[in-house]
């Protein structure tokens, strides 16, 4: 029984485990997403939230289990290639190109899954629809104004802005969000999430969070993994009652 | 960016004229280096393409460049070939070898790499040195005979010689500064600053690097085509890790990433190496020394600090400038539609 070939789904992990020497940060996962769903994944820190991405994206293989998207099974597929299936990611720790500017680094995201990326004979700025795009993505986080500056020129909140722009550059089908709050003041929070709730609807969405309030707004399921397992999956309501979880993660006081 | 490419199209212009009378107001001697500056310059230019644009230190430049120099060397004194089937020959072997090598040291990174690719130039100098056969050993191989074109001006003469190495230098730059101003150029650069974020975006990062690895080693070989026909002279020295080390040098000496830095390294190196041993054998000691107070002072080397002054000099006579300000795009930005989702 392989649960993916169900229509409708988009991603399917199959008792996925990822042991760095004797650690095992994800231990035999299985979930099942749907197409245009909203997931939250949450847990302690450590509890391989992370590395689930990692392995979702193929920045590492797998110790064992396997991977579907739409059907498709991807467990063994470089990174690039499941990003040109319609994986998108942001990183929990800013993965940009710092040296570059800003228009450069969305750039890079905008023609990374089109051929024109391997034209070596013609300037970059002979490409009116690539410098449209990458205009259009950069007017939406207001920074059009910066798109000369050197990516560190901008402040972290910006950068964390970007970082959610290059994910959506590529125009992907599930888009992996780790942490996108982390570290904001709260009018820079609203930013993100009102990114997030914009989203085309049929764009899937997993995201991991610490953010309670972040997670239970944006989110229509949420998984909750603790030391690599899933510990608890259902609706806000579910895990908001759920006993375990709240000993383990929510603490007393958020269960309102 | 409209007036800054006017103002670079003159300034290149310009240049292209000056060396063109240049061999005519200056003393034979300094054709001689002018000569040498473009034929080490194709070596530092390309080597910029893995160094300052790819971030991958390559210690092993000087292998693609004496090979190309000994497959002329060998096609023109022991087969008598005509000059283009030498160069042409010399540009393939090149080629052949960066694609060879490329895949042993493309999988390596950072330090791995600059390991790889010294130990594979180490291993191209003992060819070199050991097949005595085929490369003359120690001694060599003298006796190359410069290009005939057929035309009435022998390139024996220097400065016939420095219109010919111009051509070809003035080409590859031309298709160098296409090349990294291109959408693959940028990819480069992408994979310097985060190879792990470009390979989510869809990047192939390995096919990018094992791509600019034969295109730099290609034209490291052309300045070795260059070289062979100028120098008449191919030798062990000529790929020698000093050789290697020596466009490192050029590369960081000029500024790293800025492609016509590396040239003016190069021309350094050469008048600095010329000038100096006259005086002194320690020239391998002189080469250490800059190169240590140039990563200590001078990072960015002679085009960053030239920048830096350039850029403090403005500071002081023009009031600091929005980035990008244009009133009109202010506007443009205001009228955004999306903001209106954003701030819902
Ligand atoms: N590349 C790696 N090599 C070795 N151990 C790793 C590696 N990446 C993660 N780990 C370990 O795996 C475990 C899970 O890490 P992971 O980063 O996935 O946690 P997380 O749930 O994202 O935590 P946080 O909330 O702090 O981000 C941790 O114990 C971590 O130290
Ligand atoms: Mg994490």
């Amino acid at each position: 029984m392989i649960p993916s070939d169900a229509p409708g789904t988009c991603l399917v992990l199959e008792k996925v485990s990822k042991h760095f020497g004797g650690l095992r940060a994800v231990d035999g996962v299985t979930l099942e997403i749907r197409a245009g769903e909203r997931r939250a994944i949450i847990g302690p820190n450590g509890a391989g939230k992370t590395t689930l991405f990692n392995l979702i994206t193929g920045e590492f293989p797998v110790t064992a289990g396997r991977i579907w998207f739409f059907g498709q099974e991807i467990t063994h597929l470089p990174p690039h290639r499941r990003a040109a299936l319609g994986i998108g990611r942001t990183f929990q720790i800013t993965n940009l190109f710092p040296k570059l500017t800003v228009l450069e680094n969305v750039l890079l995201a905008v023609q990374g899954l089109r051929p024109t990326k391997y034209v070596m004979h013609r300037p970059i700025w002979g490409y009116p629809e690539l410098q449209q795009q990458a205009r259009h993505l950069i007017e939406r986080v207001g920074l059009w104004e910066k798109r000369d500056l050197p990516l560190t020129n901008l402040s972290y909140g910006e950068q964390r802005q970007v970082e959610v722009l290059l994910a959506l550059a590529g125009g992907p089908k599930l888009l992996l969000l780790d942490e996108p709050t982390a570290g904001l003041s709260p009018g820079e929070t609203r930013v993100i999430v009102e990114i997030i709730r914009s989203l085309d609807p049929t764009i899937t969405v997993l995201l991991i969070e610490h953010d309670m309030d972040v997670a239970f707004e944006v989110a229509d399921r949420i998984t909750v993994l603790h030391f690599g397992r899933v510990l608890a999956e259902g609706t806000k309501a579910e895990i908001k009652a759920n006993r375990e979880v709240q000993n383990i993660y929510l603490g007393a006081g958020t269960g309102s | 960016m409209r007036n800054g490419a006017w103002i670079r199209n003159v300034t290149v212009a310009g240049g292209v004229v000056v060396l063109l009378f240049l061999p005519h107001l200056i003393p034979a001697y300094y054709t001689h280096l002018l000569i040498l500056t473009f034929i080490y310059g194709l070596m530092a230019m390309s080597l910029d393409l893995l160094m300052g644009y790819t971030g991958l230190t390559s210690f092993g430049h000087a292998a693609y460049f004496g090979a190309a120099a000994y497959a002329v060397g060998i096609l023109t004194t022991r087969y008598h070939v005509h000059f283009s089937v030498a160069m042409l020959g010399g540009l393939i072997v090149a080629f052949m070898m960066a694609l060879i090598f490329g895949l042993m040291a493309t999988r390596a990174t950072e330090v791995y790499f600059l390991i790889i690719t010294l130990a594979l130039g180490m291993g191209v100098w003992g060819l070199a040195y050991r097949w005595v056969s085929v490369t003359g050993g120690d001694n060599g191989l003298p006796g190359i005979p410069p290009p005939d074109l057929g035309l009435p001006w022998s390139l024996s003469d220097p400065v016939n010689m420095y219109y010919f190495v111009l051509t070809f230098f003035t080409l590859a730059c031309f298709f160098l500064s296409r090349f990294v101003h291109s959408p693959f150029g940028l990819s480069l650069r992408g994979i310097r600053e985060s190879e792990s974020r470009m390979r989510v975006l869809g990047y192939h990062t390995w096919l990018h690097k094992y791509t600019v690895f034969v295109i730099a080693g290609t034209f490291s070989g052309l300045g070795g085509v260059l070289y062979a026909f100028y120098n008449r002279f191919v030798s062990p020295a000529d790929v020698h890790i000093t050789a290697s080390a020596e466009a490192v040098l050029m590369v960081i000496l000029g500024g790293a990433g800025t492609l016509f830095g590396p040239v003016l390294g190069a021309g350094l190196v050469v008048f600095l190496r010329n000038l100096i041993s006259a005086y002194t054998r320690r020239w391998l000691l002189i080469l250490g020394v800059t190169y240590v107070l140039v990563v200590m002072y001078a990072p960015g080397g002679v085009i960053g600090a030239m920048k830096g002054t350039f850029s403090r000099l403005r500071a002081k006579m023009i009031p600091t400038p929005v980035p990008g300000g244009h009133p009109q795009k202010v506007k443009l930005q205001r009228e955004n539609p999306d903001e209106e989702v954003l701030t819902r």
